[in-house]
């Protein structure tokens, strides 16, 4: 898809489509969600938006509440407040028709064991034929489903057979043989090998361009650059950080890593100009300067230290507050 | 409306290939045929024993109530179990997640559970047909009687199936269940006429489901004259179409209203945690 190309290049053009798209193209929208256990609010305010075809990733720490904001959305869970769209309907009060809209990838343990590939996937699909529309026709083919999941050889052998990398693959095709609008994934690459993990970006890539809306969480921020349009960081029950892996990086301008060699001697040098600081080594010292690499701070750096400021700044804004009530 | 009618094909589909997969699966295969097995012997060992006043033997009486009690007991039980169970591995969240899949998963299980309940019939009738010569299945109004009682049986029992599996918290606490299932068997008078109990047990037996099931297959399969061992000296069809109404009435009251709950509450964390915990408990 040539527009996804141009987005990681220019975050800008990213911004301005999805600013521009209409209303109805919005897939997603979750406005001031909040969700209490008892007395202990997991989410406080979280709000975004995904409009049709966009790939969204969902970061965040262990118990940020990334599956409990993929399980409202999803209409599995009550929330406690606030506005959430799906597909243009409250997930709270989706009917089947709203429900065949959507695809949800759970994660299998052992359910459906004695039933074989093809025949469950078959099975599933016949739910979603009352449901086809002009624009898409449901259900997914069963035999093209399992080839477009690389299960062709697997298709007649009974679900308990299968490895695990293999039962998640029919995971992620059970999750859309319904043709699903909207794809809601959690942690879907769990146990995959790099060659699976491959497939499986390829085909989250197709899906987006046949205009499905895809969110997932993932603790793998290689992944999360890789795959997703836009990122959303979910801490301490708030979307902390939301655009482009590249936007991100930007706005929290972190530091290069400069190494060179000169005269066989090795140099590190951290820097938050980068730029300059190469052509200033290189007036400096011309031709003697070998092996040089510039490192921009990765994702993962970007991430580290947004989730970290954040905790930082809630411990002084929690330090503030002692300091009143004690006063 | 019409969307909902559409998972009944769907689901009776399910309900086949799961049947299917009972009677093809080593391991499901011996679960059905080791209970059926151990009934025919021990009612062949049971057929040397007569009954006070009535012209069939001890055996002949036991076959036609075991029919009743397979029927009953497994209604009761088997979808309960298999309910808890597929709740635990993650079937049902599976199924909540399709659009109108819930209800075909049930439609599907009652199928499944159904059909396996006729096979159970099969597997112990036929043989006894051949084995035990007191049993008269040659009249139109037998097969009438046993095709009744077999459908108002899978009415009384498999709602309250369904809400005794809704209720278990994990496939374990099933356990818990069998020991007064066993009680209740014991005191439907399966292998000995209830009238020869003492009166506050025939009391408590004619409460369950499994004395009338047991009632309604005698009265099916065995000659008049053995009416004289039951009580009252009567098969008492509208009493049996009267107590396992009330139980089919309370069961298909509650079964919608705790089905919907327990399926409200699924979601993919609460099949994890419940994975974690079974986990603890194999690793």
């Amino acid at each position: 898809m040539t527009t996804r190309t141009a987005d990681s290049g220019d975050p800008q053009a990213t911004a301005s489509t999805a600013d521009s798209a209409p209303e109805a193209d919005t897939v997603l929208d979750v406005r001031g969600l909040r969700m209490r256990y008892g007395t202990n609010d997991v989410l406080h305010d979280v709000n975004f938006t995904a409009a049709r075809g966009e790939i969204l990733a969902l970061l965040g720490p262990n118990g940020a509440g990334k599956t409990t904001t993929i399980e409202i959305l999803e209409g599995f869970r009550m929330r406690s407040a606030g506005e959430v769209t799906v597909l243009g309907a409250d997930p709270a009060k989706g009917d089947e028709r709203w429900r065949a809209g959507l695809g949800v990838v759970l994660q299998s343990w052992r359910d459906h064991g004695k039933w074989r590939v093809r025949e469950l996937l078959q099975h599933l699909g016949e739910y979603y034929a009352p449901y086809s529309t002009d624009r898409i026709e449901r259900p997914w083919n069963a035999d093209d489903l399992v080839a477009a999941v690389g299960l062709t050889e697997h298709a007649h052998k009974k679900i308990m057979s299968l490895s695990g990398g293999q039962r998640r693959r029919l995971d992620v095709a059970i999750g859309i043989v319904g043709r699903p609008e909207v794809l809601f994934l959690d942690e879907p690459t769990v146990g995959f090998d790099p060659e699976a993990r491959r497939e499986f970006h390829d085909l989250v890539h197709r899906l987006a361009d046949d205009q499905t809306t895809i969110l997932l969480t993932t603790h793998d921020l290689d992944e999360a650059e890789k795959l997703a349009d836009r990122i959303l960081i979910l801490a301490g029950g708030r979307i902390i950080a939301d655009g482009s892996a590249d936007e991100l990086s930007r706005r929290m301008s972190t530091e290069a890593e400069v190494r060179w060699s000169r005269d066989g001697q090795r140099f590190v040098h951290t820097s938050t100009e980068s730029t300059r600081f190469v052509r200033e080594l290189f007036e400096q010292y011309g031709d003697s300067v070998a092996d040089l690499e510039v490192r921009l701070a990765s994702l993962e750096d970007t991430y580290m230290a947004m989730v970290h400021q954040y905790e930082a700044g809630n411990a002084e804004a929690a330090a503030r507050e002692f300091e009143e009530v004690s006063r | 409306m019409n969307t909902t009618f559409s998972a009944v094909r769907p689901g009776i589909r399910r309900g086949l290939i799961e049947l299917r997969q009972l009677f093809t699966t080593g391991q499901e295969l011996f679960g059905q045929f080791f209970w059926p097995v151990v009934m025919i012997v021990v009612m062949i060992f049971l057929r040397d024993n007569t009954l006070e006043g009535v012209p069939i033997d001890l055996g002949t009486f036991a076959l036609p109530s075991v029919l009743g009690m397979n029927l009953g007991f497994t209604g009761l039980i088997y979808l309960a179990q298999l309910l808890a169970v597929e709740r635990e591995d993650g079937t049902l969240l599976r199924a909540k997640a399709v659009p109108n899949g819930m209800t075909g998963y049930l439609i599907g299980k009652i199928v499944t559970v159904s059909g396996s309940i006729l096979i159970g019939i099969l597997i112990v009738l036929v043989p006894g047909l051949f084995l035990f010569d007191g049993l008269a299945l040659d009249t139109v109004g037998a097969w009438l009687t046993l095709t009744w009682v077999l459908l108002l049986g899978l009415v009384a029992t498999l709602p309250i199936g369904a809400v005794i599996g809704s209720l278990l918290k994990s496939p374990r606490s099933l356990g818990l269940l069998m020991l007064p299932m066993m009680g209740l068997i014991a005191v439907s008078g399966i292998f000995y006429p209830i009238s020869a109990m003492p009166d506050w047990l025939q009391v408590v037996g004619q409460l369950s489901p499994i004395y009338w099931l047991g009632l309604g297959m005698r009265s099916a399969l065995l000659p008049d004259q053995a009416v004289l061992a039951e009580i009252g000296e009567s098969w008492r069809h509208l009493e049996t179409v009267g107590v396992l109404g009330i139980w089919a009435v309370v069961g298909l009251t509650l079964a919608p209203v705790v089905l919907r709950r327990m399926a409200r509450r699924e979601s993919g964390s609460t099949v994890a945690a419940r994975r974690e915990r079974a986990m603890q408990r194999v690793g």
